[in-house]
């Protein structure tokens, strides 16, 4: 299914421009775009006002560009198609294919894994924090930790967000809730010789509380969450303050649950 | 013999110098000579004398009339990934077999990482650790809203050869591998578990959180990359915690106790402006490891206990100004409330009287964030 949208992109036509820019160093984050989704207009509805030298950064992308400009307007030119490519990316990677696509490359770990070390590197997602360009750069949208954290090359740092946009990480585990990592709940413990931190120690039993009452209010929609300690028979690798009302609380919560949620593996 | 080459490197420097090893200290020989500060390593580390003597650059003084070997050996035992500092420390020893000679070295390379674990918790080294730090040699969190905080090198296990080293940010009291592979090969024990908490609580007066002057510089350079427009919305909207804040909880400035963490530090997945809800099948699960109360108190649990414990009335210890609730909630957050009734847990109970947030509010602060 998925090899079927890379394979049959434009199988006749080399899209030259779209194919340079995707295997230049530095765009390893963006997928290539369907000659299809480009040449309809709908799909590129507002942009002409964005993108200056519109019609030919489109002719460029396109591969039908066949102006004589002189280099100057050129650099210009190849500087609109760009940015035009990432403006219509964003639009792109929330389509059907748009989505397989990067799906693909996020199983692939083209975007990088998490650096946070309890998340064992974790497959990344590309993200903006804003939808309009020239706000701020790409950042990595971890599923597992449900956080965000900069590239860590200085060559993805330049990249605009927007190409990417807000809404991409999200909508993508809606399509897929299956590939939806399941979350873990160990955290890091800072110890001195040995012994606990208190102030650490103290946070980390005031969020341990916030993360019980999640059970509660997912059970208000008759919903069940296990983090993957839950789901495993014994937890003997972290143990926790609160460990015997957690296990009283999943009880109730299995109770009042009328179906246990699939969490896709 | 050794002096044959003028005045080289000592063995310290030259294995802080390495590629990969820019995170290490540099050890005094005068802690290394204290055998003190040495109890109990012989044991952990093969060949420790000869190991001690090439850390401290000393002659081994019996075996000066040792066969000598061909140095291609060297080469072969060695192999690539051996820089060429360590050759040229071992060829000024040469009277020893090569072999010997790599197998002396890596004891040395273990030794001087268990040394440096222990060093950098005495006063000289963290003193000297410090230094790097605020010269930033270990990098910042990658964390998008612990905005650079700086971070530091810690193990998680204090044996060698488990893990390797891994950077604490004092901002999410979290722990980050290194970007960069070079470091992927260093042992986390050399640095310890101790080490990274230890310092902040050594020097509880610097200032972790992202500086003013800091952040300003990067919006400044933001907008000069990108003239068009302002830095994200995403820090003004950090309102001032309530007013009577402690100024230390729990042993930690408050001003320092997780700035990376709490209100307008948690990222909330949103799709076309909305936030995912939490009764989505993929919603918000892991808020909690990024909360923080806006009101300190909450994490003084000798006090908390203690007035439950006299039975005070609700209201009685409510401080001001924190109305809006100390964390932003979601509107399920109500029904949150009303399940907590049921629950007995000190915790929760204070929880509820210190921060009940109207669902307008609420409203309002999301309103605000779309955009």
């Amino acid at each position: 299914m998925m090899e079927d949208f890379n394979s049959e992109t434009d199988s006749d036509y080399t899209s030259y421009w779209r194919d340079w820019f995707v295997s230049s160093r530095g765009n390893e984050y963006f997928c290539e775009i369907d000659e299809d989704y480009l040449t309809d207009r709908f799909n590129l509805t507002g942009l002409n006002t964005e993108v200056p030298y519109y019609q030919y950064a489109l002719d460029l992308v396109t591969d039908v560009f066949d102006l004589d400009a002189d280099d100057d307007l050129r650099e210009q030119i190849e500087k609109s198609a760009r940015h035009l490519y990432g403006l219509v990316h964003a639009r792109y990677i929330v389509t059907t294919r748009g989505l397989a696509k990067m799906l693909d490359k996020y199983k692939k770990c083209d975007f990088g894994k998490c650096p946070r070390v309890i998340c064992e590197g974790h497959p990344l997602l590309p993200m903006g924090q804003s939808d309009l360009p020239n706000m701020s750069t790409v950042k990595l949208y971890c599923p597992k930790c449900e956080d965000i954290y900069n590239p860590k090359s200085s060559r993805h740092a330049s990249i605009d967000g927007a190409y990417f946009g807000t809404s991409f990480h999200s909508i993508l585990f809606q399509v897929y809730p299956a590939l939806n990592p399941e979350k873990s709940m160990r955290r890091y413990e800072p110890r001195i010789y040995g012994f606990k931190v208190h102030a650490a120690a103290a946070l980390a039993r005031w969020q341990d509380g916030w993360r019980e009452d999640l059970h509660w209010r997912l059970a208000e929609f008759d919903m069940t969450h296990k983090f993957i300690e839950e789901s495993e028979s014994e937890d003997d690798a972290f143990d926790y303050v609160e460990e015997p009302e957690g296990a009283k609380v999943d009880k109730v919560v299995a109770e009042t649950a009328s179906g246990r949620m699939d969490l896709g593996n | 013999m050794s002096s044959s080459e003028g005045a080289p490197e000592s063995w310290i420097s030259s294995f802080c110098s390495l590629m990969g090893h820019e995170f290490f200290a540099e050890v005094s020989e005068d802690f290394i000579e204290d055998d003190f500060n040495l109890t109990g390593l012989q044991s952990q580390v093969p060949r420790y004398k000869e190991a001690l003597e090439m850390i401290l650059d000393v002659e081994p003084e019996d075996d000066e009339e040792e066969e000598e070997e061909e140095e291609d050996d060297d080469d072969e035992i060695l192999g690539d990934e051996r820089p060429v500092e360590y050759r040229r420390a071992g060829e000024r020893r040469h009277a020893r077999v090569a072999s010997d000679l790599s197998d002396i070295e890596s004891s040395a390379e273990l030794l001087y990482g268990l040394i440096h674990q222990r060093y950098i918790t005495s006063r000289p080294g963290i003193q000297q650790m410090l230094e790097k730090y605020e010269m930033q040699h270990f990098g910042v969190c990658p964390r998008v809203n612990c905005n650079g905080c700086k971070v530091l090198p810690v193990g998680r296990s204090d044996t060698p050869g488990q893990e390797t080293v891994k950077l604490f940010c004092p901002g999410c009291m979290d722990i980050y591998t290194p970007p960069n592979s070079r470091f992927h090969s260093v042992d986390g024990a050399f640095f310890g578990t101790t080490f990274g908490c230890l310092f902040f609580m050594t020097f509880p007066d610097l200032d972790i959180g992202p500086r003013l002057d800091a952040s300003l510089a990067s919006a400044v350079s933001r907008n000069a990359s990108q003239p068009n427009r302002s830095p994200p919305p995403q820090v003004p909207f950090e309102s001032p915690t309530p007013d009577d804040q402690p100024l230390e909880i729990n042993g930690v400035r408050t001003s320092n106790f997780c700035p990376g963490l709490g209100r307008g530090k948690i990222y909330d997945s949103k799709i076309y402006g909305f936030k995912v809800s939490e009764a989505s099948r993929v919603g918000p699960r892991m808020r909690w490891l990024r909360m923080k109360p806006r009101d300190m108190y909450e994490l003084d649990e000798t006090d908390i206990h203690e007035k439950m414990a006299a039975r005070q009335g609700p209201g009685e210890f409510q401080p001001p100004g924190d109305k809006d609730g100390d964390m932003e909630m979601n509107p399920e957050q109500t029904q949150e409330m009303a399940i907590a009734n049921r629950k007995k847990a000190p915790m929760r109970r204070r929880r509820r009287e210190a921060g009940d947030p109207t669902p307008s509010d609420r409203m309002s602060v999301q309103g605000a964030e779309i955009g």
